[in-house]
């Protein structure tokens, strides 16, 4: 078991390591410095900046400092507005981890409880209308479904307010994050369901005369619920490049928006400061399902 | 030696083990029909195809692509506008035929129908730069079909291929060999694609005549990452179906034979795991769709004046309130796009997955 995270902590620090030197050497391939001006400065000027900030060293001993900063909690400067990036992260970042942690708990709750129910009522017209409505929304695009809550509910009908700074409705924004994480875990607990229901214990179970409803909580449930938590690790990738689009669209101002608006204006350190913060995230997310899921389930061998 | 006669029962002897056939009823004409084979024999991919046919799900998913897909060879041929064209009358430029509704016609074109003149009308209305909007939504609709059908086939040919050597090889090089699809899995593939967009975005300057030229570096790119990246879910599934194939006898055969690898990866494997590899690239399809619209969407998509469905409805976020239909149109056909291939892709597995069968 030890053997199996410390292997799996490794992995993840290599994943990273390779991510924070794509991005780094990719960055550093667009043209043009961080000191290019409309107006020229001069060339005095330019190598004092440059070795003021390491600029004249080699790419690659450019690099660890970059990461040793990473490693300080420092992300360098933005090179639209000047700021601190990691000051950006501190103001933004809490949103975007507010709006993302109801996401995926509304996801896996509903999904769970829909997919439970599409599997014990299977073939009959609650489960037909649950897989029906997850068709339908992993076939709408997470900004689409954005873009049309904002409109009937925002614009036309005017029950929620638009996203200001004095007025913070996480309904929509959560709604619209959560649809297709929320239909994908439907199927999942569905067919997860399914699959422990026809297992000897269940049977077992009502042979002894186990009431119904202990048997699906007890058993069933449980048991079904471990491809959920596996999944949970990409739900949580999918969910923070969803974010993206979903807090573009409803303005909300957390680090995927920042993000967007980044690239919009070729922020360059923005984008590489936080492509490698959101990779770390997600490969964190992926690292700690894969070893709840192993904690969680004795049946798995640990190889 | 008494002579058989089959209408007369032989007479049965003590002791003996024969059956005694005058316990025996005739079958009737109506029991003789149940042991008549009713089904003709068929082959897998006829069995799968009657299956599919009977999924009216598929169906109505395989009839919506049929339609989209006609309508976007025909509509260009019809329609007399350009996608990138802004609207003239007589050799004018229209600058009343701002944001028109579906199906009207601005001021001078009106004048222009009084005086005898006819006008294709605009089924969709017209954009902010006064083009007619059905033709630049057709022209989304093959660029976004486009993209995700070749980014598919990317996906299909190097997973296949790096799928096969490394199951049919196995032992040390499979071990390697999946270690780097480890990692590569492991890649954030969303951020990786948006990386790669802006950096060769500033980079790489195409032909503009190409048809990659016109659609911009940063479709190139999605390629790219699709190649680099994408394929990997396409090597594992192959690799392990290959693992349990090449276990077979026939496999045995061949090699025992005197078959190249290559030949049994070729003539005995590939066709075996044909069915998991129809699915998963009729599902690959839409999400690649999906990815596309992503990244027109935070402007990292097809070059202007070229539009996509993702691009198309970005740009008609900006007057929603005004013009809502603007959205609807772009979205809808994504909607309709994903969601028929998505039932398609689920009918075909349902019909070609053996181990689905019950």
């Amino acid at each position: 078991m030890t053997k199996y995270i410390i292997k799996r902590i490794l992995l993840a620090v290599l994943t990273v390591f390779i991510i924070a030197a794509i991005t780094f050497f990719l960055m550093h391939a667009v043209p043009g410095g961080p000191f290019n001006r409309e107006k020229a400065l001069s060339e005095a000027t330019v190598k004092a900046l440059n070795e003021r900030y390491g600029l004249d060293k080699p790419l690659v001993s450019q690099f660890f400092l970059y990461l040793k900063g990473i490693l300080k909690g420092d992300f360098g400067v933005s090179l639209k507005n000047g700021r601190e990036i990691s000051a950006i992260f501190k103001e933004s970042f809490p949103i975007s981890c507010k709006l993302g942690l109801m996401a995926i708990a509304v996801a896996l709750l509903i999904g769970t409880v829909l997919g439970s129910i599409a599997a014990l009522m299977r073939n009959k017209l609650p489960d037909r209308i649950i897989i029906f409505l997850t068709t339908l929304l992993t076939s709408i695009p997470s900004f689409i479904l954005a873009t049309f809550l904002l409109l009937i509910f925002c614009i036309l009908l005017g029950w929620v307010p638009v996203w200001s700074a004095n007025s913070n409705n996480y309904v929509l924004p959560v709604c619209a994050l959560a649809a297709y994480p929320m239909a994908y875990t439907t199927r999942l607990a569905k067919s997860s369901m399914l699959d422990a229901l026809g297992q000897d214990y269940i049977r077992t179970a009502r042979a002894k005369g186990v009431k119904k409803f202990m048997i699906i909580f007890k058993h069933a449930l449980r048991n079904s619920l471990i491809p959920v938590i596996t999944y949970a690790g990409p739900q949580i990738a999918y969910i923070i490049t969803g974010s993206m689009v979903i807090e573009h669209v409803f303005t909300i101002g957390g680090i995927g928006s920042k993000f967007v608006s980044a690239i919009g204006n070729r922020d360059y350190t923005l984008i590489m400061a936080t492509t490698i913060f959101l990779a770390v995230l997600m490969v964190a997310a992926t690292l700690i399902c894969d070893i709840v899921y192993k904690l969680v389930d004795p049946r798995i061998k640990f190889d | 030696m008494e002579k058989y006669d089959p209408n007369q029962t032989p007479k049965k002897r003590p002791l003996s083990l024969q059956l005694d056939v005058s316990a025996f009823e005739k079958a009737t004409e109506e029991e003789k029909k149940q042991q008549d084979v009713m089904s003709e024999s068929t082959t897998f991919l006829k069995d799968g195809l009657k299956r599919l046919r009977r999924n009216k799900l598929s169906m109505f998913g395989i009839i919506v692509l049929i339609l989209v897909l006609l309508s976007i060879t025909v509509a260009p041929s019809i329609v007399p506008y350009g996608y990138e064209e802004i609207l003239s009358v007589e050799g004018k430029r229209d600058k009343g035929a701002k944001n028109l509704k579906p199906f009207t016609y601005s001021k001078a074109e009106q004048n222009y129908i009084k005086k005898g003149g006819e006008r294709f009308p605009h089924i969709f209305g017209t954009d902010e730069q006064c083009r007619d909007y059905f033709i630049r939504v057709i022209y989304g609709t093959r660029v976004s079909l486009t993209v995700g059908f070749f980014a598919s086939i990317i996906v299909l040919i190097i997973g296949m291929i790096y799928g096969s050597i490394s199951g049919y090889a196995g032992g040390r090089v499979d071990m390697i060999m999946m270690r780097i699809v480890d990692i590569i899995y492991s890649l954030p593939d969303m951020l990786m694609v948006i990386l790669l967009s802006v950096v060769l975005g500033s980079r790489i300057s195409l032909p503009k005549t190409s048809f990659l030229g016109k659609m911009g570096p940063n479709m190139l790119s999605l390629f790219i990452v699709f190649g680099l990246l994408y394929w990997v879910g396409m090597a594992r599934l192959i690799r392990g179906q290959i693992l349990s194939i090449k276990e077979n006898d026939y496999v045995l055969a061949a090699k025992a034979t005197g078959s190249s690898s290559g030949r049994i990866i070729r003539r005995h494997i590939l066709p075996n795991c044909l069915s998991v590899i129809i699915v998963s690239t009729a599902l690959q399809i839409p999400s690649a769709i999906f990815t596309e619209s992503y990244l027109s969407f935070i402007g990292l998509g097809v070059q202007a004046p070229m539009p996509s469905l993702g691009s198309l409805a970005n740009a008609a976020r900006g007057g929603l309130q005004t013009y809502p239909y603007k959205l609807v149109f772009p979205a809808a056909m994504i909607c309709l796009i994903v969601l028929s291939l998505n039932l398609l892709g689920d009918g075909l597995r349902d019909a070609f997955d053996p181990k689905l069968r019950r």
